[in-house]
């Protein structure tokens, strides 16, 4: 029935495009000051790495399964070398073997490393199967030692535990709980933090107070006590998975006290614009101003908030995990690898087994240059 | 005569503050007719605007109704042969079903402010459908019984908000409503986003209008634009418009009647001819020398009220504007309080100047 209106604006390409690219406005600015930020990109570039190769693809990219427990037990690093097993330099590394020894020290066997054998690393080997992303089943890793060709031959870059499995391999299935818990702890934490920090500052009064106080409370507590306790409480019959989600829901339940302040703080500015007031004329209920109308104009700083809360997430799981209140040893993260150094015996003996500290160190510091960058580019207009 | 939709019946809203209770609206009773446009003016902080929005249950905290009723005659918005349901506003619960129902779907109301009464994360094609998922319904014929029709009523769909949100862009004057759609409030102007404002508040087509100074924050070519929108929309979709403004000129081109209001009471209230050729009230005829006149000679000062809105808390006895009343009469205005009187049939008015005493 708009007949002549439809054809009158439709057959206009250029306005269109300009259209689109008014709306892109704002997320390209944010965009085009985020580039601008070296530090912020090696900080996403790093993190993108992190998921992609501890979180998604792990069985892939390391040469052993997780639990693979070789007979080289306490195995030293094997360093990668570029020369073949004549002595010529060539541009595919290659690995120096290992040896017994007898350790009169320890009074035990340990592998040290041994220069005169020397093989060829492959890349795209046959090795142990298993399922990509849990679904396709395969048994080419990245790179490792052909089986076939030398069945005596290992590739420990890293080193192995007393247990002989792979440190290397460990340290990639690690950050995948690691990682894992940061992302979806956080999750939980932004959506409780949110919903909290929005009926307290949307209703205010007795809400209010009441939301604020129980943040409060939760904050007040001393964290390793409360861990102790909440830990123990998890029955030891529960499997590892559901110890966990139940250890993230734990991280979540002590953290969510902060975003919820600062939403707050953002809802209670937000709700005296006057859209609300025309929200609510128009007959929308206060559900639907809370979650449509004024969280997502809070959006920007929570994004901000979360990134930059993430690397703590990690830590305390680390931190558990080490004290042995987090994580146990069937599951692989970078505490619990670090829980293995507990002895000043490894740091003696073994101290190859303290390499994941660099790895938890390089995550936290990607997601905080990340944080930076993000809350930097969120402002555009802002000032530097 | 013409059939009333609102009653407002010796309304009083007061705040309880700390310093005591302000009584932000005392005894107001004016009606809203179908079809018609009331003018409510006065000065900032008259209560104009809260006895509006205690028409719509939406009185900010701490204020409350109380005393007095606020009725709606309710007529089905799809069933028109239903009779007609008489609803005290006043009693409803401010965040029930029924009163959500009536807001936007029955009475909608448009703000002074059209920079910042859109929210800023949705486009204004998201804005109008959400006002449409809330409230309008699509009238389906299910069957025909003998002659006479069996209809049901659906909500809009996604693509029937979009279809509508277009028209209703184009009707209230938004060149390429193709494109506006998709546009965020911050892409549009002044004059655009209260064109918005208006498209959302009639895209359920409400029984009335509450426009709480619709055009103060635009300038004056873009005023007569939104007005000259306005009275065109009012005769299309059959509406009621009640005005509040503190422009005099505004409310004469808009309002068949007007209601004055001086510190949370109705000083005069009377069709727009007669209020303005004949104002009876000191108040109202202080506030029509105060327009600035085109042909007035250069130098002379405009006049003004004297004195100053008295304090809340502090009211004058007797008459409120006796500080201030140019016909002030000692003895009388500071001592008796003036009742709201007929002075001429339909003009009525609250001043001892009318009454024997």
């Amino acid at each position: 029935m708009e007949e002549p209106q439809v054809t009158e604006a439709g057959p206009e390409p250029q306005p269109q495009a300009q259209k689109q690219e008014l709306s892109q406005a704002y997320w390209s600015l944010v965009w085009w000051k985020f580039k601008k930020n070296k530090l912020a990109i090696v900080g996403a570039i790093l993190i993108f790495l992190f998921y992609f190769v501890c979180g998604l693809f792990a069985e892939f990219f390391s040469p052993y399964l997780v639990n693979y427990q070789s007979n080289h037990l306490e195995s030293r690093p094997q360093p990668i070398v570029f020369k073949t097993p004549e002595g010529k330099f060539t541009l595919r590394p290659h690995v120096y073997g290992t040896v017994a020894e007898l350790d009169l020290v320890q009074r035990k066997r340990t592998w040290v490393v041994d220069k005169t054998q020397i093989y060829p690393i492959s890349f795209f080997v046959k090795g142990q199967p298993y399922k990509l992303l849990g679904l396709i089943p395969m048994d080419i890793h990245l790179f490792g030692i052909n089986a076939e060709k030398y069945p005596e031959a290992t590739v420990f870059l890293f080193g192995t535990d007393r247990l002989g499995r792979d440190l290397f391999s460990r340290i990639i299935y690690g950050g995948r709980l690691s990682l894992l818990l940061g992302l979806i702890g956080q999750a939980l934490t932004l959506v409780l933090g949110m919903v909290m920090g929005a009926i307290s500052g949307y209703y205010g009064g007795a809400t209010d107070i009441l939301v604020q106080r129980l943040t409060e409370f939760v904050g007040a507590f001393p964290d390793i006590p409360l861990f102790m306790a909440l830990a123990a409480a998890i029955p030891v019959t529960w499997s590892p998975i559901l110890v966990y989600f139940m250890l993230t829901l734990i991280l979540v339940f002590i953290r969510w006290g902060g975003l919820a302040r600062q939403v707050r703080g953002l809802i209670l500015s937000l709700r005296e614009r006057e859209y609300v007031l025309a929200a609510k004329s128009a007959g929308a209920s206060d559900w639907r101003i809370m979650f449509r109308h004024l969280l997502p104009g809070t959006m920007s700083h929570v994004i901000v908030i979360a990134t930059l809360m993430i690397p703590g997430m990690i830590l305390s799981e680390t931190a558990l995990s080490w004290l042995g209140l987090g994580l146990r040893p069937p599951l692989t993260s970078w505490g619990v690898l670090l829980q293995e150094v507990s002895a000043v015996r490894v740091i003696r003996f073994a101290p190859w087994m303290l390499i994941p500290v660099p790895f938890i160190i390089l995550a936290v510091l990607a997601f905080n240059m990340l944080g930076d960058g993000l809350r930097d580019a969120m402002d555009p207009y802002g000032g530097r | 005569m013409s059939e009333p939709l609102l009653e407002i019946k010796d309304v009083r809203v007061e705040f309880e503050v700390r310093d005591g209770i302000i009584r932000a609206v005392d005894g107001v009773s004016y009606t809203v007719n179908r079809g018609e446009t009331i003018g409510v003016i006065g000065e900032s902080g008259c209560g104009k605007s809260i006895t509006a929005k205690a028409a719509m249950q939406m009185l900010p905290k701490p204020g409350k109704i109380a005393q007095g009723e606020i009725l709606y005659y309710r007529r089905d918005k799809f069933d028109p042969s239903k009779p007609t349901q008489l609803v005290n506003i006043t009693e409803l619960d401010p965040d029930g079903e029924l009163i959500r129902q009536i807001r936007g779907g029955e009475f909608a109301m448009i703000f002074q402010e059209p920079m910042s009464s859109l929210t800023p994360v949705y486009t204004t094609g998201t804005l109008i459908s959400e006002a449409l998922f809330l409230h309008r319904k699509i009238p389906v014929t299910v069957g025909d019984q003998m002659s006479q029709k069996i209809m049901q009523y659906r909500p809009v769909t996604k693509e029937e908000a979009r279809e509508i949100s277009i028209e209703m862009l184009q009707k209230v004057g938004i060149p390429k409503p193709h494109e506006r759609v998709d546009a965020y409030p911050h892409q549009l102007s002044g004059g655009q986003r209260q064109r918005v404002m208006i498209a959302i508040a009639l895209s359920c087509e409400p029984f009335m209008l509450i426009a709480d100074e619709p055009t103060t924050a635009l300038d004056v070519s873009i005023e007569a634009q939104i007005l000259d929108l306005m009275r065109e929309l009012q005769e299309t979709v059959d509406m009621s418009i009640m005005f509040i403004t503190h422009n005099l000129g505004v409310v004469a081109e808009m309002a068949k009647e007007i209601v004055v209001m001086y510190m949370g009471k109705q000083v005069e209230s009377a069709d727009t001819v007669s209020l303005f050729y004949e104002p009876k009230h000191p108040y109202t005829r202080a506030l029509l020398q105060a327009i600035p006149k085109i042909g007035r000679r250069t130098g002379e000062r405009l006049a003004s009220i004297k004195g100053m809105v008295p304090d809340p808390f502090h009211l004058p006895p007797g008459c409120v504007f006796h500080p201030r009343c140019p016909s002030f009469m000692p003895g009388k205005c500071d001592r008796i309080v003036p009742t709201w009187k007929e002075a001429e049939p339909g003009h009525w008015v609250r001043c001892l100047l009318y009454e024997d005493v």
